[in-house]
């Protein structure tokens, strides 16, 4: 396990995922439990809907890269979470069998102004399928701590 | 109807609670987001956030939940009144989200959707894209959470 902070975040800098496929079982629990729609929760009403399929609500596929940040960099590092997201885009439906994956890159860093120990990465996640379609876009705020208070690394 | 005949624009209207419990927070966090400070409230307290707190996306999902049991009121609402309600797809994104304070363990969040506005899809005349505002407030009233979503809508 990496264990990254503030500093490895340079633009450009690319992490990818691990592959994970999407069960009907985990698309119908996550969708009972948020977003309860019948293409979400029924093989037959997805086929009906423009989806196609049993489809993964939005809010599953994004909790999901969630987890393949967490997996990319995050588990072991100084990130301090997320003020919030610029755009998230589901662009094609993730149906139950398809085989996640995809990576993130680094954007932009820089020192907080008002909280010099923290830093203010801006990255890029784009997860594919295993046709390799991208199927959801996120540009994001990740806060990481600096290696050490004082240590001089800033970026402005 | 069309949302835009029923619903005014900019107008905010409540679409009901979600009390995020540490057990919800913890079962969230294990699956999708497993950060000491979605997890672990000793750990939780060395952080910027000072507590356990739930992941961003549990508190977004939340939204969603709430959304759905409101629309499903709003749907009788409007047949008891002979009204065919809006027929909403689905949505292929959001913009501007923003987290804007920890959500706590015990914390209950009150959501809500106003209306941004509505625009015609060129390549398809049987749909609109509708933009919404969507928000969460604590019971101490503090915004915690907003992003502009859209919807699609089949008329």
């Amino acid at each position: 396990m990496a264990s990254y902070t503030f500093e490895d975040f340079t633009p450009g800098r690319r992490f990818e995922f691990e592959k994970r496929t999407m069960t009907a079982d985990a698309i119908i629990a996550f969708a009972r439990e948020f977003d309860p729609q019948p293409m979400h929760l029924d093989e037959a009403a997805g086929r009906a809907s423009i989806l196609g399929g049993l489809a993964a609500s939005g809010w599953h596929t994004s909790a999901v890269m969630m987890r393949m940040l967490y997996e990319a960099y995050i588990n072991g590092s100084t990130s301090e979470g997320s003020p919030g997201v610029d755009l998230m885009e589901w662009k094609r439906p993730v149906l139950a069998g398809d085989t996640l994956g995809g990576h993130c890159a680094v954007l932009e860093a820089r020192v907080s102004r008002s909280r010099p120990e923290i830093g203010i990465v801006r990255l890029r996640a784009e997860v594919t399928n295993q046709r390799d379609e991208v199927v959801a876009v996120c540009e994001y705020i990740n806060m990481m701590r600096l290696a050490a208070t004082g240590a001089g690394h800033a970026h402005d | 109807m069309r949302m835009t005949e029923l619903y005014a624009l900019n107008e905010t209207v409540d679409i009901g609670s979600l009390t995020f419990t540490a057990e919800d927070i913890v079962h969230f966090a294990r699956d999708f987001d497993p950060q000491p400070f979605h997890l672990d409230a000793e750990l939780a307290r060395d952080t910027l956030f000072g507590g356990l707190c739930a992941s961003g996306w549990h508190t977004s999902a939340g939204w969603m939940k709430c959304f759905l049991a409101f629309w499903a009121g709003e749907c009788r609402r409007l047949a008891e009144k002979g009204i065919t309600p809006p027929n909403l797809g689905p949505s292929p994104g959001f913009t501007r989200l923003g987290w804007l304070r920890p959500v706590f363990a015990g914390d209950t969040i009150t959501y809500s959707v106003s209306l941004l506005g509505s625009r015609a899809l060129a390549s398809y005349p049987d749909r609109v894209m509708n933009t919404i505002l969507c928000a969460g407030r604590n019971q101490n009233d503090e915004p915690v959470i907003r992003f502009e979503s859209t919807v699609l809508e089949f008329i």
